[in-house]
């Protein structure tokens, strides 16, 4: 029997370790009922050491890194704040119009809901905490987060991110918390299909995406359609972003059910900070409340400037047309014979018109002179008394588009000044020069 | 003429460790293969803990020794899972006992031969995970993708080479 032992003691010493090993799985196997459950206590107490362990050493390794990267984030690399800044303030702009129009929505939805005597849930306290390390293993998706009992975690509470569901806490310790990935294949959440409406039960996979493979095929269904949670599983509060669709195959393990593929809203792989939702009210938290009164005051004054400003439109197109019937009946800017000045005469006139009584239009430039136009005078100097052909007209008429079409030399028209004063049919008539 | 006597390879290179790097190279592994995945998230391919155990087993040639760093370090990496405790103690145990055993019969110090144990021993390793979540856990659902597992052999091997390179300098001839 001594020789047997000792002959064969690696092999016994083998066996009799994966035989403990076996019972114990065994034992664990049989105490959680629930996919995903904290374990039972005993087992929860060796987690509990190895934690322990292992979670002091990712703390200091996780305060350092985050001095490093706070350091370098706030002191060093603030190139592009500004413009950054001047982004965020446009986007801010943005989203409080769109604020304004989900407003009035929402108040309606809440009163739909209050007649309905619907009870919705809505989170109302949440605690932040920080990813501080993770298994170590791709086959468990589960981080640990520098936040556990003390902080008032309890296990099967939701933890999300603003982009969305990240997963719930599993075992809760003192100082730091296990949070069960939504893309583990022990994870499940009860989900809800926006467009269709559809309900279905999400599930991890051992590849780390995310699934539902217990709807039968339905053409309503398309990739890109966003999923939510329903609330149903009583983990996760109703509505918050799940994923999108991105692709929708035949379930080749479970026919003839469809095996739907989600993106994750939040980035799963890359956690920094995520919040615990640790506490949900049927009213809206005050804070959303004020926001939600804030966008409609925003809606309010959108209306009413909008209105202004079609007051104002109205105002203004009502002066245009006064100004145009005003320009329309003024002979020197309209003449049947050269309608290409019509045109110029009115364009220049449109700015007048836009302030009706405001603006005194400009003579536009002479397109050809004569010795009516302004400048064309001759000199003190070079009259001749008794020259009276050569005195200038009193009345520098409007560029009057009568001017033929080549005009002749200024001399030309101090010896025939006759020939250039005919008056045009709708031209204003014209004073006699003055001697 | 020269004398020769037998001696097993067992005798010659059995190696020991002292007892602080016994102790905290496997829980500079873990913790390390905990900490990296998270700003590197594609590190979590990496199996440092396997690495280690397939190191201590083949250097100190004790199949009792193998057995108990693999099931000690397997434990520990599991206790860090949501996985129940026991999935990777009971894989790590049996190839800690495989490379114990293997290091007695043939040289290990060897570039070759330390590429084709780490090669083999990720490989089974998936197997025995494979094994143990389906049969013994009966997850239906654990699917094990060989080309994903092969690729990962790979990966863990080249990274293993340098680390064996490191930690042999740790060891204490006898």
């Amino acid at each position: 029997m001594e020789s047997f032992l000792t002959r064969f003691k690696n092999v016994l010493v083998l066996v009799a370790i994966l035989l403990a090993q076996t019972i114990g799985l065994a034992i664990q196997v049989r105490r959680p009922v629930e996919s995903g459950a904290p374990d039972s206590g005993q087992v929860t107490l060796l987690r509990y050491w190895a934690v322990s362990i292992v979670t002091p050493f990712e703390r200091f390794f996780h305060g350092i890194g985050s001095n490093v990267r706070g350091g370098w984030a706030n002191y060093i690399d603030l190139r592009h704040t500004r413009q950054q800044n001047h982004d965020l303030q446009e986007q801010i702009a943005r989203l409080r119009l769109e604020q304004a129009a989900f407003a009035e929505d929402a108040i309606q939805g809440h009163r739909l809901q209050a007649l309905l005597d619907f009870q919705q849930h809505y989170v109302s306290t949440t605690v932040a905490a920080q990813v501080i390390g993770t298994s170590g293993s791709d086959l468990s998706r589960l981080v640990y987060i520098d936040k556990g009992a003390k902080d008032g975690l309890k296990p099967d509470q939701a933890v999300i991110t603003p982009d969305g569901v990240v997963g719930k806490l599993r075992d809760v310790f003192p100082h730091t918390s296990q949070v069960l990935l939504i893309n583990d294949q022990t994870s499940g959440a009860g989900v809800l299909l926006t467009s269709t409406r559809i309900r279905a039960i999400l599930r991890g996979s051992t590849t780390g995406r995310i699934q539902i493979n217990n709807l039968t095929p339905d053409s309503r269904i398309k990739p890109g359609e966003q999923v939510l949670t329903s609330g149903g599983d009583q983990v996760y509060p109703r509505g918050l972003p799940v994923g999108t669709i991105e692709s929708i195959a035949t379930d080749p393990d479970h026919q003839p059910y469809t095996l739907i593929q989600l993106r994750p809203a939040a980035n799963l792989n890359q956690l920094e900070e995520v919040l615990i939702i640790t506490g949900t009210q049927p009213a809206l938290p005050l804070e959303a409340q004020r926001d939600l009164a804030k966008g409609a005051s925003t809606a309010e004054a959108q209306a009413a400037a909008a209105k202004a400003a079609a007051d104002e439109q109205a105002a203004e197109a009502a002066a245009r047309s006064a100004a145009q019937i005003v320009a329309d009946r003024l002979p020197s800017m309209h003449d049947p014979d050269h309608p290409e000045t019509n045109d110029i005469v009115k364009t220049a006139g449109a700015p007048a018109v836009a302030a009706p009584g405001g603006v005194v239009p400009h003579p536009l430039p002479t397109l050809h002179s004569d010795r009516y136009t302004p400048g064309s005078t001759p000199s003190a100097t070079d009259l001749k008394p008794g020259g009276g052909e050569n005195t200038p007209a009193s009345n520098p008429a409007s560029p009057s588009t009568t001017a033929p079409a080549n005009p002749p030399s200024s001399t030309e028209k101090a010896r025939k000044p006759k020939t250039q004063t005919t008056p045009a049919p709708n031209s204003e008539p014209q004073q006699p020069p003055n001697h | 003429m020269a004398t020769r006597s037998y001696t097993s390879r067992r005798e010659l290179e059995q190696h020991s460790f002292p007892p602080a790097v016994a102790l905290l190279v496997p829980l500079g592994a873990i913790l390390l293969q905990a900490l990296l995945p998270r700003p590197f998230p594609r590190f979590a391919i990496l199996d440092l803990p396997l690495i280690v155990t397939v190191f201590f087993a083949v250097s100190r040639r004790n199949p009792v020794a193998g057995t108990l760093t693999g099931a000690a370090i397997g434990l520990l990496q599991d206790a860090l899972t949501a996985q129940p405790i026991g999935v990777n103690g009971m894989a790590k145990s049996v190839i800690g006992y495989i490379a114990a055993s293997i290091g007695i019969q043939i040289d290990v110090e060897n570039l070759t031969t330390r590429v084709l144990i780490n090669f083999g021993f990720f490989l089974l390793n998936s197997f025995l995970l494979f094994l143990i979540n389906r049969r013994l856990l009966g997850l239906t659902n654990y699917h094990i993708l060989w080309t994903h597992e092969l690729l990962r052999a790979a990966i863990n091997t080249v990274v293993a080479l340098p680390i064996f390179f490191l930690l042999d300098n740790t060891k204490r001839r006898e």
